[in-house]
């Protein structure tokens, strides 16, 4: 491997970006790809960009059909983003630390996100959208809004459906989420982007207490992980 | 937090790597490229190996790291790449196959 490959590869997991390494087996000439970003002595053609895009998507390594060419995915580390230092808070976020999530709290109400309530956790007591501006939302970040205040959970999940997040939730009930629709659809979000809510949050499994609460969240968001759609609520079961 | 903190990340072997060659040592590293069956490290693992005999990682559960040590040496001296298949052959072949009946190919190569 050539040293400015190796570094290069190194800055893209500082900043937390995908990387794409592919090596030639045969030869052992390497590209690396990151973003629209490309180094190395092997030739970039559209088709291992192709691949590579695809892979990174499914956060996959291996070798080529043909055996020649091995490409290994470097992610960003998952990340769930909860807007809302509540109850439900409390359970939701150790057990997404447990699932391997770098978990943020959003909430402008010092009184909430205070270090004794979430302890390890990184606080973040800006306003929702600017909080998840600056924290920028990729293909590996969930975020769930728990708020139930409309104040600071739609200024959330106008910044969240206009990102790649791969989860997108928002807890209240379907009345509640019907009137969340409503309004952000009059603040200009399109039908495609809405529908990429999870509201209610999480999956239909009778979830009362808190804890049952987060693992259907968590259980939802993981199926949206590993695209399995018949694991997560359609619009229609919902209803 | 994804995996057991008995395994060094990718991450740090690939810090480590860096670190070891900035102090002039040689450095090769070992990846795995696919596995078939049980076999104990998933594909992207990895292991740093320099000419001091130090390594970091692992590209299996111990059964093949000498083999692959071995190579790592040659691929340090000639600065040539090369992709080791193991794998049990025949019932006799524990010492270039895996224990647990997997089979695993690894790439090696220098770190320039």
């Amino acid at each position: 491997m050539r040293r400015d490959i190796l570094d290069s590869l190194l800055q893209a997991k500082r900043e937390k970006r995908a990387a794409a390494l592919v090596t030639e087996l045969e030869s052992g000439r390497q590209l690396l790809i990151a973003g629209d970003d490309s180094l190395g002595d092997l030739p970039s053609d559209p088709d291992i960009a192709r691949e590579a895009a695809l892979l990174i998507a499914e956060n996959r390594s291996g070798v080529s059909e043909d055996g020649e060419l091995f490409f290994e995915v470097f992610n960003p580390p998952l990340r769930l983003i909860v807007v809302g230092a509540v109850h439900i808070a409390q359970s939701l976020v150790p057990m997404a630390v447990l699932g391997g999530y770098e978990t943020v709290v959003v909430d402008p109400r010092r009184a909430w996100a205070t270090d004794v309530r979430f302890p390890n956790v990184t606080l973040i007591d800006a306003w929702p959208d600017e909080g998840l501006r600056e924290l920028g939302l990729d293909h590996r970040t969930a975020v769930v809004t728990l708020t139930h205040d409309p104040k600071l959970d739609d200024p959330a999940l106008l910044e969240a459906i206009r990102s790649p997040a791969f989860y997108i939730g928002a807890l209240g009930s379907t009345r509640t989420h019907a009137k969340r629709l409503d309004r952000l659809a009059a603040e200009g979000a399109t039908e495609s982007e809405l529908a990429r809510i999870h509201g209610p949050a999480g999956l239909a499994i009778g979830a009362r207490s808190p804890a049952e609460i987060a693992i259907s969240i968590l259980a939802q968001m993981t199926g949206m992980l590993h695209h399995a759609p018949r694991l997560v609520k359609t619009p229609e079961a919902a209803a | 937090m994804s995996e057991p903190q008995t395994y060094a990340s990718s991450e740090d072997v690939l810090k480590r790597a860096a670190e070891w060659r900035d102090s002039g040592r040689k450095v090769a590293l070992a990846t795995v490229v696919s596995t078939w069956g049980s076999s104990p490290r998933p594909v992207g693992s990895h292991l740093v190996v320099d000419d001091q005999g130090n390594m970091l990682g692992s590209v299996s559960g111990g059964c093949i790291e000498g083999a692959v040590v071995h190579e790592a040496r040659g691929a340090m001296e000639n600065g040539k790449p090369r992709l080791l298949d193991f794998g049990i052959a025949d019932e006799t072949a524990w010492e270039v196959g895996l224990a647990c009946g997997g089979k695993v190919k690894v790439f090696v190569e220098n770190l320039e």
